[in-house]
């Protein structure tokens, strides 16, 4: 009896066997709470009338987009209207980014200055721009900045090609004439070819220690190719500027104010959290390092590019990524200025339509979750690449 | 005088105020072309700002007509004061929203002054009892009247939001951090599925889901207000962001602090409690507060799906046809009241780092 019973207990006891208990408890409840969401989701869409599943996708939307990359009218279908939404929210983020890191490094840069009154403005910018909220600051480009600017015949300009009204902003547009898609394919080789030059120099570098000037070779390479290929095809590209015709402009390419409010400040923002990541990283690199690579007599350049860039972006690569992707999410608040991005668009204009809440905000959340998790691989990629031997 | 002494000619003064600005400001050519630009960025920015909020505004009145100098008219914001901090909730209650800041406050400054006793349980009523208060204080019941949450609007409802998410999330963030950490594999693979998909979405499509989804889950009859659901997405988005968070402290904790409390014989839950996470938790601060700002400053988001927080009370007063084309007044005050906020919560939060750095 008392083996048994002392068997018994030890069973009960025993680490493993509880584990097993309690992930069969987890996934039980879990198991439950889902059912429990189905059921009733399944009953009360059936009250309500709504439909299920993706048909809507093919059927005709019936509503206009004020703004779209690709041809798109009231007769094309839902899944037209969440590809120009998707491109949509692509486009302001792209540029977004674009504009986030330019600031992002300068501002960044100057708060490392030896310039006391430098280093304090950027402290100035980064404090006030990144306690104040995302939201407030589109309102404030958007309404109080961008709506209150003149019309169109009293524009900003810049250099006769640029204007600034509050219809938009208007830009030259570049004009691809015949032959032009040579010059790109051209353009694409020798940025390929370029890659190749630096991954060989760096091998005969690893192996012999000669050095090869890379990248003066591959920049006079594709830059030589693309202006000898503009003059053999006789210059087929040209510019197009806007011009003023009766109340607004014609020609050129119009962004619209809430793409530029959008854009405008989504950069400021996440430039001030840019900022802090880039002098993080360059403050990482300790002191030592600069001082050993001055001892061994390396140039001052080649000190920034051989031993503080490479380390500090170690540090500032993950981070800014992060960034770039919290850029990425936070374009949905376009929505709120009605800027036509994927949110909007499609978890707005479609789902009211619809009414298919589940599949729309399914597919919105999968486009963000597939960008979420796409980065974070490219991460790691990234990470376990730039990892040096020995390291934990 | 011979003229090799005349070459060398006085040292360069290192010290006082002179010193300090060709050190720090004229040091080479380039620095003084920095600073001269740096001095103009500011002649350009600081003086019409400063006459356009202060100098030039005007701040006695009571309508727009009143408005007569050319700065920022202040009148609109005094005029709607009661709207921009409680919304619509009824003026004769209104004494139950500033009680409950009023004990806040009490607790708050109780909190922050040193070497005070009982901290301990002037924090536990305020985790603990201070949320019932809170719930029948501005809600209703027990004989006070009700008022529903439609009513509810404001700076008042941005702190009710910001707060609930900010008490509840901490837990549940925690909570899901242990889960991920688990070696329970069905555990942590769940957890870890949760915080991902919370993090990969932006907090936006979450209020949508909220305001469209959540009615579909609920069985028959239960019907939640607008606010409690938007709490609830609120409260599920700092979560997985605090879990990540939480994350990070348990990994910076050395292997030796779990085996120590295992070979002493604690149980997982007391090593946890006990050891590791006051420990795990205190290197963490920063970043903990650092996503509370974040969540103070996400709570903004809930005017897309109808709710009149602080900044939508704002957009709002601003259509109205009395007060209208005075938006900069109101986004700049907006922007001053939640810029105070966030930089006194990142402030104490470097006070705290200092305090408690134990010199490990």
């Amino acid at each position: 009896m008392e083996t048994d019973k002392s068997k018994i207990g030890s069973f009960l006891f025993n680490r493993s066997v509880q584990g097993v208990f309690y992930q069969l408890i987890t996934l039980g409840l879990v198991a439950l709470g889902i059912y429990y969401i189905v059921t009733n989701t399944a009953r009360n869409m059936l009250e309500r009338g709504l439909a299920s599943g993706f048909h809507f996708l093919g059927v005709e939307s019936q509503f206009d987009i004020g703004m779209t990359l690709i041809e798109y009218s009231p007769t094309s279908t839902y899944f037209d209207s969440f590809i120009v939404g998707l491109l949509n929210t692509l486009l302001v983020a792209g540029i977004g980014i674009l504009f986030a890191t330019i600031i992002g490094f300068t501002v960044g840069i100057m708060r490392l200055s030896s310039n006391w009154l430098i280093a304090k403005i950027a402290e100035a910018y980064v404090e006030i721009l990144r306690n104040i909220p995302l939201l407030l600051q589109i309102f404030f480009w958007y309404f109080a900045v961008l709506r209150a600017l003149p019309k169109p015949k009293q524009s900003l300009e810049l250099y006769d090609s640029f204007f600034l009204n509050n219809r938009g902003l208007f830009i030259p547009d570049t004009v691809f004439g015949e032959g032009s898609s040579i010059i790109f394919y051209l353009l694409w080789l020798t940025i390929i070819i370029s890659i190749g030059i630096f991954i060989w120099a760096k091998r005969r570098q690893n192996s012999t220690g000669e050095r090869f000037p890379a990248f003066y070779v591959s920049t006079a390479l594709i830059l030589g190719t693309f202006f000898i290929s503009l003059a053999a095809t006789g210059f087929p590209v040209s510019f197009e500027y806007p011009e003023l015709k009766g109340f607004n402009f014609k020609g050129g390419v119009k962004l619209i104010p809430e793409l530029v409010a959008l854009t405008f400040a989504l950069a400021m923002y996440t430039a001030s959290f840019i900022a802090e990541v880039v002098r993080g990283g360059i403050m990482a690199v300790s002191k030592g390092q600069t001082e050993a690579a001055k001892s061994v007599g390396l140039k001052q350049n080649l000190i920034l590019r051989l031993i503080i860039i490479p380390q500090a972006l170690r540090v500032i690569v993950p981070p800014l990524t992060n960034q770039y992707l919290n850029l990425t999410k936070n374009s949905s608040l376009a929505a709120a200025i009605a800027y036509p991005d994927l949110v909007l668009v499609f978890a707005g204009t479609a789902l009211m339509q619809t009414g298919q809440a589940i599949e729309i905000i399914g597919m919105v959340m999968g486009v963000y979750l597939f960008l979420s998790l796409f980065t974070s691989l490219i991460m790691n990629l990234f990470n376990r690449f730039m990892k040096v031997d020995g390291e934990r | 005088m011979s003229t090799a002494n005349k070459e060398i000619g006085p040292p360069v003064i290192e010290l006082g105020a002179m010193g300090w600005l060709r050190k720090n400001l004229f040091s080479n050519w380039y620095n003084s072309l920095l600073t001269v630009f740096g001095l103009y960025l500011l002649y350009i920015l600081i003086p019409p700002l400063v006459n356009w909020i202060f100098l030039d505004a005007n701040f006695v009145g009571s309508t727009r007509d009143d408005c007569t100098n050319e700065g920022a008219c202040w009148i609109f914001i005094q005029q709607n004061i009661k709207l921009i901090f409680y919304g619509l909730y009824p003026t004769e209650e209104l004494w139950r929203i500033n009680f409950v800041y009023l004990i806040l406050l009490i607790s708050g400054v109780y909190l922050l002054i040193p070497n005070l006793k009982y901290k301990g349980w002037v924090g536990a009523f305020l985790l603990i009892i201070f949320p019932i208060i809170c719930v029948v204080m501005l809600s209703g019941g027990l004989g006070l009247e009700a008022v529903e949450t439609r009513l509810w609007g404001g700076l008042f409802l941005t702190l009710v939001i910001a707060g609930v998410g900010i008490v509840l999330s901490l837990p549940i963030g925690v909570m899901l951090a242990l889960g991920r950490r688990s070696k329970l594999p069905v555990v942590s693979i769940l957890c870890t599925i949760f915080i991902e998909i919370w993090r990969g979405v932006p907090l936006i499509t979450v209020l949508f889901m909220a305001s469209n989804m959540f009615p579909l889950f609920m069985p028959e009859g239960v019907n939640f207000d607008k606010l409690i659901r938007a709490l609830i997405g609120v409260m599920f988005f700092s979560a997985a962001y605090l879990a990540e968070v939480v994350r990070g402290g348990l990994q910076a904790m050395p292997k030796g602090q779990y085996e120590a409390s295992q070979a002493v014989g604690l149980t997982y839950w007391r090593m946890m409690a006990l050891v590791i996470l006051p420990q795990s938790l205190k290197m963490v601060i920063p970043a903990i507060i650092g996503s509370f700002i974040a969540i103070f400053k996400d709570t903004t988001l809930v005017l897309v799906i109808g709710l009149f927080d602080f900044l939508g009370i704002i957009q709002f007063v601003g259509t109205n046809p009395d007060w209208l084309g005075f938006s900069h007044e109101g986004y700049v005050f907006a922007a001053a009241v939640f810029w105070v906020f966030c930089y006194a919560m990142s402030w104490y939060s470097q006070r705290l780092e200092k305090k408690l750095d134990t010199g490990r």
